[in-house]
């Protein structure tokens, strides 16, 4: 493609970006096991009723939000429970097995979005991590933020 | 430009071409051609004649198609001696195409996507809006399934029941996306009852209409769920209501008793009542009866449970649950409301914190929830 020059530059989180000031993709990941204990740390059913409907206002709300601004690609959650499934050879059924009650870590569910910078995934997941919990006080949950590995860039000569 | 009125035309646009000789799938790709085409050029004038414009438009893409699909084939020296098939006998070309589109071949999501399209006229954009898939996914999916159907004759009369459950699942479908698929859902089958008498057809158009009629109650602003007993039963659709009524009365007047009608005669003993409390549960429960006789399907044997909790109390609602496997979905939610009325609430704080991981979609999971913590609030710990 003659005319679109791109010249690989610098690399941040593994990932490489162009010069042209591209989006860049990022997964934020919530658990229900296996991150570390949030500050504000009360079981759901243990809220009050209205900080409960307070806390899914607060969630729809962020994702209208990134939605308006163009940064919002996709948000999901997962039922806890799931099975672990593989291949058992040639004209066999795959096998399945689980959930097991053990698995240290349980992935609840993800926001992709697609933004400027790290250090905007960054700020996007501590408001995340802000939602109201019990007493209405912000949770303190960790977010785990992992970039999408990109397409490799177009070469041109 | 009036999306309505384009959108009705669709089917009596594909059936033409067809009837004029078009073989289904590459009919229905030019209809489809023709719809963006009159998106972008209606907005400035719509035609006098737009059955006509449309018509036009898509044979003329057709041939395009065709010509260029003969030509590459005489290039590649592939042997193009398919004779056009002769047209086809004019029954009712719109039913036809329900058939079709919900044909037993097809996966129901299949099924769903190319009714929308053939018969609804949506773009492929928009019901891959509507499902939340990628537009080139939903594209792949309405091909393939063309693909299915292409060996299958256009002027065999299919089964009603299959069409039923296909337009019954974009009703439940609901809202999402810029289309309205419950609306739609109506349009077609009210569509759908205009060219076919059958009790059934009209059992579940009733249906709908009446649970269209609560939707604006059904979530609060905020997003959450409202359930039936505390609806706000002065904003229920009436004008809805009543046809539904009407409707469904007609149906069973034939006495061919089917799912669709015994589920919109619970729809309106629901819709009859003034309030929560005058529910006439006792009919209802009679009406669960049938329907477990007819369908034999442990989710109105859970539903059956819930209504026999209020017609005669919770503790033979429990009963009845007690008879069902607990891995019926919802199971636990359902336990934890008869064990709430009938007063333990400790045990149904248990059960509601146990049922809201399982619930199948998040406000559902919310509701379950703040129930709950409703009850944990009440108590002390």
């Amino acid at each position: 493609m003659a005319g679109s020059v791109s010249v690989v530059k610098a690399t941040t989180m593994g990932r490489t970006t162009t010069e042209e000031n591209t989006m860049a993709k990022y997964l934020l990941l919530k658990h229900y096991r296996g991150a570390p204990a949030a500050v504000n740390d009360v079981p759901m059913d243990q809220w009050a009723p209205e900080e409960i409907s307070a806390h899914v206002r607060y969630m729809n709300d962020f994702a209208a939000r990134l939605e308006k601004t163009g940064e919002f690609v996709d948000g999901q959650a997962l039922a806890p429970e799931g099975a672990w499934v593989r291949y058992d050879g040639e004209g066999r059924p795959p096998v399945t097995d689980g959930p097991f009650a053990e698995t240290k870590d349980l992935i609840a569910g993800w926001m992709v979005i697609d933004v400027d910078s790290y250090e905007r995934a960054v700020e996007l997941a501590g408001e995340l991590s802000a939602a109201p919990g019990a007493g209405g006080k912000p949770i303190h949950e960790w977010l785990e933020v992992r970039p999408f590995l990109s397409a490799p860039p177009t070469i041109t000569e | 430009m009036d999306e309505a009125l384009l959108r009705s035309l669709t089917p009596g646009v594909l059936t033409i071409l067809v009837r004029r000789g078009a073989d289904f799938a590459a009919a229905e790709d030019a209809v489809q051609d023709a719809l963006v085409e009159a998106i972008r050029v209606w907005t400035a004038d719509q035609p006098r004649d737009p059955k006509g414009w449309l018509v036009t438009v898509a044979w003329r893409r057709f041939l395009d198609a065709t010509r260029a699909d003969s030509a590459r084939r005489r290039r590649e020296g592939l042997v193009d001696e398919e004779p056009a098939p002769g047209p086809a006998p004019a029954v009712d070309d719109t039913l036809q195409l329900y058939f079709l589109c919900a044909h037993p071949s097809l996966r129901p999501s299949s099924a769903v996507a190319l009714t929308l399209r053939a018969v609804g006229g949506l773009t492929t954009r928009q019901i891959a809006q509507a499902y939340l898939v990628p537009e080139a996914a939903m594209a792949q999916r309405i091909s393939r399934a063309k693909r299915t159907v292409s060996g299958v004759r256009f002027d065999r009369p299919g089964d009603v029941a299959t069409v039923l459950r296909v337009l019954y699942l974009v009703f439940n479908e609901g809202y999402s996306g810029d289309v309205d698929l419950a609306a739609e859902a109506i349009r077609l089958t009210r569509q759908l009852a205009a060219a076919i008498d059958h009790p059934e057809v009209a059992g579940l158009l009733a249906l709908m209409l009446l649970h269209h009629a609560r939707r604006a109650t059904r979530t609060a602003p905020d997003g959450s769920l409202v359930p039936l007993a505390e609806q706000d039963r002065g904003r229920w659709d009436t004008k809805s209501i009543a046809e539904g009524v009407e409707i469904l009365q007609a149906a069973l007047a034939r006495d061919r008793l089917g799912q669709y009608q015994a589920q919109a005669a619970i729809a309106a003993l629901h819709a009859d009542a003034p309030t929560a409390e005058e529910t006439d549960w006792a009919q209802i429960v009679e009406w669960y009866d049938e329907l477990a006789r007819l369908t034999d399907s442990p989710v109105v044997r859970l539903n059956r449970a819930v209504a026999v909790g209020e017609a005669e109390g919770p503790r033979a609602g429990l009963a009845a649950l007690a008879a069902l496997d607990d891995s019926v979905p919802r199971h636990a939610a359902v336990a934890a409301y008869l064990h709430e009325r009938a007063g333990d609430l400790a045990t149904a704080a248990r059960l509601y914190t146990e049922a809201a991981p399982k619930a199948p979609n998040l406000p559902e999971r919310a509701h379950l929830t703040r129930q709950a913590a409703r009850l944990n609030a009440r108590r002390p710990r």
